[in-house]
C-alpha cells in the first residue's frame, strides 16, 4: 500500500510583520510509520520552510511546550500520531496565549504569571534544617500529590475553557488545579481563609461555569474536573464561613 | 552600529534548569541580583525529563540498609572508571543526603517507603516499620545499595517544578526565549553575554559581576538521542568560542542502555531497577550471562556495550530502524507498571503503540548524556576566565569521570547547585561591576558580523539541515559505543570538512529578519561542529578504553599512560581543537577493579 499524502493546512501570522495579514498555508507531505506531528512538522520546516514558528522542547509528552489546536482539538503536538488523524490536518495556536508567531505561543509569561498570582510555593515558616531526618509523609498521600503535581503547564485546558477565552485574568482549569496541589500539601500551612483570598473569586474557582473541555482535553490525564470540584467544595465552605 | 540594550546584574544564570537554578536561589539567598537566562521557560527544560530519580544515600529502603555516603562514593568513582575527581565526588555524596531532604522542604512529593511486603526477582522485601513514610529509593545500576530516590517516574518534573516554585517566590527575574550567543571578555575576565531574543531577534547586552553557565548537554550532536531538542551545547560552545576556556574528557558520552525505538524516547533505568530485564531475539535473558553479579543493572557503559555485542554476535530483533533487544518488564505487574512507571508506560503506549503490562518494549542503546564539558574547579569556577562559573551536565567539575552512574546526574544538578550556588554567592561579594564599552560593542559586533554574513549569502550558502544531518550521522556512526582508530580518523577529516562547510551557513527561506527560526540554527552550526570535533578527536587520541569510551583497538584501560583528563581548547581562527592533559585527583580510592565489565566478567 503507499502512503497517504497529508496536507496541512497551517496558521501563518508575524505580529513583527502585520502588514502580512493571518492566513493559513498548505503543505504536503508523504505519511511515514509512526509519524508524529513533532517528526511532521520538522519535515515541513526542513525541506519545504524554514522560517515556519513552533514549539518542541522534549517532543515525548514531557515539557508541555508543543500544545496547539489540531482539527479544532487541543493537545500536545509531540504525542500525536498523523496515522489517528484524517490526511487533512489544519493546525492553529493555542488561543488565549499571546502569539509569537505561526504555531507558537507565549505559554511561559502566562504559566509564571499565575504561579504567582495562586502563590505556587509551600507556604511555611519552617527553616531547613540540614541534620534533621526529613518529615514523614504516607506514600498514599505523596500519589495523590504527584497526581495534581503531573500538569506540564501545556496551556490547552486554558486554550479551549471558554471563561479563559473571555476573561484575561481567569487561572484556568490548570491554575485551579495547581491550587488542589497545595492545599493536599500538609508542607504547606496556609489555611482556607487564605487560600480563599487566592482563588476564592470570578478569576479563580467561581469563573468556572463549568463546561469541562479542560477534563476532555488534557493531553496528559490530570484528573481536572475531580480537582475544580475538589477546590469549589472546599472555597465553598470558605466562604460560608467568612466574616 | 547596532543598538542593543544594557541590562546589568549581580549574578547571570544562562539556563534555567535544576542546575541553574539552584545556583540562582543560593545567590538570590545571599542578597544578590540575580537574571536568569533561558531558551524557553525554565519548566520546560531537559531537567523535567529525568524520569528515574536521584542517588543520595539515606538508607531509608529495605534494601538500602547500611547505606552512607562512603558506600555511594565506592560506587561512584567504580562507575567513573577512575576518572573523576574524587575530592568532587566526597563533597557530592555527603551533600547528596542534604540536597534531597532540603528539595522535600521545598514540596518534592517523594515516593514513600511503605507498609507492605513485595517479591523482588524471587526475594520478598520486607521494610523496617520504623522507616515508613521516609523518602523512599530504588535499584539503580552500579550500585550497591537501593539509593535512588524517587517520584514515581517523574523525579526530574517534580524537582524542576518545586525548584522553579523557590524562584518564583524569591522574584528572580528571568528572560525566557533569550538565547545567550557570546561571552563578552577580554581573554582574562568574563564581563557578561551578549544575547539574541528568540521573540523578535533583537540583540541585548547583559553585563554580571559573575556570569554562570548550565546550559546542559550535547547530546543533539548525535543522529539518535535521548535528549530535547534544545540540547545542542550553545552555552558550551559559547565558552570554547573565548578561545581560551578549555572543554574536559569530551570524549567520554554515555549512551543509555534502553532508548525506544524508532523515536529514541529514554525508558527510565528505573524499568530495570523496579525488576525489568533485557530479552533477546529467542526471549531470551541474555544479561546474566555476560554480568552475573549485576545481571541488567551494571553501570550503563558495560550494560551498552553488552547489548551490542550480544547483537552483534546475532541474537538481536530485526526491525526497518536497526537491530535491537527487547525491555520486558510484564512481570512487575499492572499495578507496579502503572504506578511507579507511569510515565514510560505511557510514553510507550503513545509512541510506541505498546502496553508494556502485556509486551515487550523495542529498545537499543541511545546517546544519552555528555560527562565532559566546560572544564572547572571543585568551586564550579571555570578554567581560563575569572568571573565566570560553570555546573550540571554543561560543566565538568568531574563527578563523572568517564561514565556516569544513573540517578547522579540528578542528584548533581542540586547538590552542584548548593555548593557552587553558595561560592558564587562568595565570589560576586567581592566582584566589581565593571562595563567596558568598546569591548561590549566590539562583542556584539562580532556577533552582528555573523548575522550578517549569513542573511548575504542566503540561498548561495550552505544549507545548515544538511550539515547538521552529515555531522549527526558521523558521530553516530563513527563516535559511538565501539571505536577504532580508523573510524574515528574519518570522523575528524569528515567534521573538519563540515566545519569550514559550516563557514559558509546561508538562509534557503526568508531573510532572517525577526526570530527567523532558520538563522537561529545556521547561527548555532559552527558552534555544535566545534563541539563535535572536540568530541571526535579526544577519541581518536585516548588510545585506551576506559568507562563509556571504548577503542577496540585498544581494549584496555591503561592507568600509566592515560590516567589523565582531556582537555580541549579552540584557539582564535584554529581549524581543530588543541588537546592538553591534566592529572586527575585521587584522594581515596586507587584504580582499581570495578567488579563489572569487560576487565571482570566474561571478555
Amino acid at each position: 500500500m503507499s502512503p497517504r499524502e497529508l496536507t496541512f493546512h497551517i496558521f501563518r501570522y508575524d505580529p513583527e510583520t502585520p502588514e502580512v495579514k493571518p492566513h493559513t498555508q498548505t503543505f504536503k507531505i508523504p505519511e511515514e510509520p509512526a509519524m508524529t506531528l513533532f517528526v511532521a512538522l520538522n519535515k515541513i520546516r526542513d525541506e519545504q520552510d524554514p522560517t515556519l514558528k513552533f514549539d518542541f522542547v522534549c517532543r515525548a509528552s514531557i515539557c508541555g511546550s508543543c500544545g496547539m489546536l489540531i482539527n479544532g482539538k487541543a493537545s500536545l503536538a509531540c504525542k500525536t500520531l498523523t496515522k489517528d488523524l484524517p490526511s487533512d490536518i489544519t493546525l492553529f495556536p493555542l488561543p488565549a496565549f499571546k502569539l509569537l508567531g505561526d504555531l507558537s505561543v507565549d505559554t511561559g509569561t502566562w504559566f509564571r504569571d499565575m504561579s504567582v498570582r495562586t502563590e505556587s510555593w509551600i507556604h511555611t515558616d519552617k527553616v531547613f534544617d540540614e541534620t534533621a531526618q526529613e518529615e514523614k509523609m504516607d506514600d498514599d498521600l505523596s500519589l495523590e500529590i504527584y497526581e495534581a503535581e503531573r500538569c506540564i503547564e501545556c496551556g490547552c485546558c486554558v486554550g479551549v475553557c471558554a471563561t479563559a477565552n473571555i476573561r484575561p485574568n481567569f487561572i484556568g482549569a490548570t491554575g485551579i488545579n495547581r491550587v488542589s496541589r497545595f492545599m493536599l500539601d500538609p508542607r504547606d500551612k496556609r489555611d482556607e481563609q487564605e487560600y480563599f483570598e487566592v482563588v476564592g473569586n470570578d478569576d479563580g474557582i467561581f469563573g468556572c461555569v463549568g463546561l469541562m473541555a479542560c477534563d476532555d482535553s488534557c493531553p496528559i490525564g490530570v484528573p481536572l474536573r475531580g480537582q475544580l470540584a475538589y477546590v469549589r467544595r472546599k472555597m465553598a465552605v470558605a466562604g460560608w464561613h467568612r466574616k | 552600529m547596532n543598538s542593543y540594550d544594557i541590562t546589568t546584574t549581580d549574578v547571570l544564570v544562562v539556563g534555567a534548569g535544576l542546575a541553574g537554578e539552584r545556583a540562582a536561589v543560593a545567590a538570590a539567598e545571599a542578597g544578590h541580583n540575580v537574571i536568569i537566562l533561558s531558551l524557553i521557560p525554565p519548566r520546560r527544560s531537559h531537567s523535567s525529563a529525568a524520569q528515574g530519580g536521584m542517588q543520595a544515600s539515606l538508607g531509608n529502603a529495605a534494601m538500602g540498609k547500611g547505606d552512607n555516603p562512603d558506600v555511594h562514593m565506592y560506587d561512584t568513582v567504580k562507575g567513573s572508571d577512575w576518572g573523576c575527581e574524587q575530592d568532587v565526588a566526597r563533597m557530592f555524596v555527603e551533600t547528596a543526603p542534604i540536597a534531597v531532604r532540603e528539595m522535600a522542604h521545598w514540596g518534592v512529593p517523594w515516593s514513600r517507603v511503605r507498609n507492605e511486603k513485595r517479591m523482588y526477582e524471587g526475594t520478598e522485601i520486607v521494610e523496617d516499620p520504623e522507616k515508613v513514610g521516609l523518602i523512599n529509593a530504588r535499584n539503580f545500576g552500579g550500585t550497591a545499595k537501593w539509593r535512588t530516590c524517587y517520584t514515581s517516574d517523574g523525579a526530574g518534573h517534580t524537582l524542576l517544578y518545586a525548584m522553579d516554585s523557590i524562584v518564583i517566590k524569591l522574584g528572580i527575574t528571568v528572560h525566557d526565549r533569550m538565547e545567550a550567543i557570546e561571552l563578552i571578555h577580554d581573554g582574562e575576565r568574563c564581563y557578561g553575554v551578549v544575547a539574541r531574543s528568540l521573540r523578535d531577534g533583537e540583540l541585548h547586552v547583559y553585563i554580571a559581576k559573575t556570569t554562570v553557565i548550565a546550559t546542559g548537554g550535547f547530546g543533539r550532536l548525535y543522529a539518535a538521542s535521548t535528549n530535547a531538542i534544545i540540547n545542542d551545547g550553545g552555552g558550551v560552545a559559547m565558552a570554547l568560542n573565548s578561545g581560551v576556556v578549555p572543554l574536559g574528557n569530551m570524549e567520554a558520552i554515555q549512551f543509555h542502555p534502553t532508548g525506544m525505538v524508532p523515536s529514541w524516547i529514554l525508558i527510565t533505568e528505573g524499568a530495570r531497577g523496579e525488576g525489568g530485564h533485557l530479552l533477546d531475539k529467542d526471549g531470551y535473558r541474555f544479561m546474566p550471562d555476560y554480568e552475573p553479579k549485576y545481571k541488567e543493572l551494571a553501570s550503563r557503559d558495560v550494560v551498552s556495550r553488552r547489548i551490542m555485542q550480544h547483537i552483534r554476535a546475532g541474537h538481536g530483533v530485526e526491525s526497518p530502524y536497526g537491530p535491537h533487544v527487547w525491555l520486558d518488564i510484564r512481570h512487575l505487574g499492572e499495578h507496579r507498571i502503572n504506578t511507579y512507571l507511569r510515565e514510560i508506560s505511557t510514553i510507550a503506549r503513545t509512541f510506541a503503540g505498546i502496553d508494556p503490562v502485556k509486551e515487550l518494549i523495542p529498545v537499543r542503546p541511545t546517546q544519552h548524556y555528555t560527562m565532559g564539558g566546560i572544564r572547572t574547579n571543585k568551586d564550579g569556577k571555570v578554567y581560563g576566565l575569572d568571573n565566570l562559573f560553570s555546573l550540571g551536565e554543561s560543566a565538568c567539575w568531574d563527578l563523572h569521570g568517564f561514565n556516569r552512574l544513573g540517578g547522579n546526574s540528578l542528584a548533581e544538578t542540586v547538590v552542584a547547585g548548593r555548593i557552587v550556588g553558595k561560592k558564587i554567592a562568595e565570589y560576586t561579594n567581592d566582584a566589581t561591576l565593571e562595563v567596558k564599552s568598546n569591548l561590549i560593542q566590539e562583542h556584539v559586533n562580532k556577533v552582528s558580523a555573523r548575522m550578517d554574513a549569513i542573511r548575504a549569502r542566503g540561498k548561495n550558502g550552505e544549507n545548515w539541515v544538511d550539515i547538521r544531518k552529515e555531522m549527526q550521522m558521523t558521530l553516530e556512526l563513527d563516535v559511538g559505543i565501539f571505536r577504532t582508530g580508523e573510524h574515528l580518523q574519518h570522523a575528524v577529516s569528515k567534521l573538519s570538512d563540515l566545519y569550514e562547510r559550516a563557514q559558509n551557513v546561508g538562509l534557503m527561506g526568508g531573510g532572517g529578519q525577526g526570530a527567523d527560526p532558520e538563522l537561529v540554527n545556521a547561527m548555532r552550526l559552527p558552534g555544535m561542529l566545534k563541539l563535535a570535533l572536540t568530541i571526535a578527536r579526544g577519541a581518536l587520541e585516548r588510545k585506551e578504553s576506559r568507562g563509556s569510551h571504548f577503542r577496540e583497538d585498544y581494549p584496555k584501560r591503561d592507568d600509566e599512560n592515560w590516567l589523565k583528563r582531556t582537555l580541549a581548547y579552540w584557539p582564535e581562527g584554529a581549524k581543530l581543537p588543541e588537546l592538553k592533559y591534566e592529572s586527575i585527583t585521587i584522594t581515596e580510592i586507587p584504580p582499581g577493579d570495578r567488579g563489572y565489565g569487560e576487565s571482570s566478567g566474561k571478555k
